[in-house]
């Protein structure tokens, strides 16, 4: 009993340590030569230029809804001069963010653990190492990269339209003052507010990608593995985008 | 135990195993392994599922890792090297996996391309040339533009084998080759097997099911049995063996043994 405890503690903290250590690989193998730009453009564009329309879509509708809300909120205090300011800073500092790496996560992490996994079911991992190529630099150090580059691109992107959706609904539709919006955003949104929706981009970028492809890497060598591995990247990305996002507020505030 | 164990004809051994042993779990999968693989001859190691052949193959291509035991390969104990003096070592192998293991992202001439890309300096005419030179070896002429998957499970295994071969290796490898072919491709792939050995002299180490049809294609037998080499000879001395072990494997009888399945026990690729 007290054997099998211990064991299972062991486990635990050999896998998580394994967990880490992926990750650490990874990133050293980003630093060090050959590099291949090719690999992280080809990245760039399935996790980057792929989702531009998703996150945009889902962007949209979000400020849209903000607007909606914002202004029937606000009302009651007969404040809808501030709704730009709220719509702008809830995006940028909070949904922008979270909600681009949730959808990143949905669209570009989840096959992105599949076709690791696939590939390390059908050996195409061990075809890579017996060819004396390192498979975590050939297929994990551009995708961490990758994520790098694109999740801030992609947030910024979905901030940008996301205001656009607030102003669409907020002032378009529901008739709150055309100035003020634009105006209040530019006097309340300090430098500091779009430093930690960028830099929190920037970690879920580096999460997300870890996660997904650990999760590929380690896939169980069948079909039911993949599948598997699949839901829990993207079970596991959606929690740790959501846990950091608390710590990272709580230190970034 | 009968023992049949000889060396090569005088010549040193490409591969020199000495009690080789690895463990997954409670399960002693490899439990001593010794054998010389002679250079420049076709090896064909069979034995029932689960014998460990699979993951001895495994060790030799140096994937995984062994508890303990050396292998040495051109005067120096792989197990004993470092990542670096490890892809040092692969650079002299080549690879046929089991199921082809194509990159199916890639068309037949990139994946055949791929090592000579990756892995020299060689110009793009040159890897051109080599590519389709070994692509028409194996029987893939004017098939280069192909994905894997609009090929037959035959055509695969031979992109595959070309794969393995266009960096001119000095030792290839083959994990059951023919597995999923119909008897007259499995004939035709064990044919350019040979054909490619003599034709490069390789040392040529291969696990097969295909018993008792493959050893018209070999030149030594090695009949692992529970995680040992318990036969190793010529397919002649072999087949004259009265090894009950051998026997009962050859008549296609199952042995007491339990099947292990393996290829839940190595599901991650740790080392």
């Amino acid at each position: 009993m007290i054997e099998r405890l211990g064991a299972s503690i062991i486990d635990s903290i050999t896998r998580l340590g394994n967990f880490v250590l992926f990750l650490a690989t990874a990133v050293f193998y980003v630093l060090l030569p050959p590099y291949k730009p090719r690999l992280l453009i080809r990245q760039i564009r399935t996790i980057g230029a792929d989702s531009f329309f998703l996150v945009g879509l889902i962007g949209l509708f979000t400020g849209m809804v903000l607007g909606l809300q914002g202004y029937n909120t606000l009302r009651r205090f007969s404040s809808e001069g501030a709704l730009g300011t709220v719509v702008a800073l809830v995006l940028v500092r909070e949904l922008g963010p979270v909600l681009s790496a949730i959808m990143i996560t949905a669209r570009a992490g989840s096959a992105m653990a599949a076709e690791i996994g696939a590939m390390q079911a059908t050996e195409q991992v061990d075809a890579l190492t017996v060819m004396a190529i390192n498979p975590v630099q050939y297929l994990v150090s551009p995708r961490i990269l990758a994520g790098v580059i694109s999740f801030p691109l992609l947030t910024s992107i979905f901030d940008v339209i996301g205001i656009w959706g607030g102003w669409l609904i907020g002032v378009g539709l529901m008739g709150a003052p055309n100035g003020p919006f634009f105006n209040g955003i530019a006097q309340n949104m300090s430098r500091h507010d779009i430093a930690t929706g960028i830099e929190k981009a920037f970690v879920f970028g580096i999460v997300v990608m870890w996660v997904c492809c650990y999760k590929g890497y380690y896939a169980a060598r069948m079909a039911t593995g993949v599948s598997r591995a699949t839901t829990e990247a993207v079970v596991l990305s959606s929690v740790m985008i959501l846990a950091w996002d608390y710590f990272m507020t709580s230190i970034l505030l | 135990m009968n023992e049949v164990r000889q060396n090569g004809n005088g010549a040193q051994p490409a591969i020199v195993v000495r009690d080789l042993k690895r463990r997954f779990g409670q399960q002693q999968v490899l439990n001593g392994v010794n054998i010389d693989l002679p250079t420049g001859e076709i090896t064909t190691i069979v034995g029932p599922s689960g014998c460990g052949k699979t993951v001895f193959l495994k060790h030799l291509n140096l994937l995984l890792r062994p508890d303990s035991g050396s292998i040495v390969i051109d005067g120096a104990d792989v197990t004993k090297l470092g990542t670096r003096g490890l892809d040092g070592v692969r650079e002299k192998f080549g690879m046929l996996f089991q199921a082809g293991a194509l990159f199916d992202s890639m068309s037949v001439f990139d994946n055949v391309a791929f090592p000579l890309v990756e892995k020299t300096a060689l110009s793009r005419s040159e890897i051109r040339d080599r590519v389709l030179e070994v692509l028409k070896q194996v029987g893939l002429e004017g098939m280069e533009r192909k994905f894997p998957s609009e090929m037959s499970g035959g055509m695969q295994k031979r992109a595959a084998l070309a794969r393995a071969l266009v960096r001119r290796p000095k030792i290839l490898m083959l994990d059951e080759p023919t597995t999923g072919l119909d008897p007259t491709r499995t004939h035709s792939i064990h044919a350019l097997v040979r054909e490619t050995q003599s034709k490069f002299d390789l040392t040529a180490i291969m696990v097969s099911h295909d018993v008792p049809q493959v050893f018209e294609f070999s030149d030594r037998v090695a009949y692992m049995h529970l995680g040992k080499i318990e036969l190793f000879g010529t397919v002649k001395e072999v087949m004259a063996s009265d090894n009950p072990n051998f026997r009962q494997f050859l008549a296609g009888r199952s042995t007491d043994e339990e099947e292990r399945p393996l290829s839940q026990v190595i599901a991650t690729p740790g080392r």
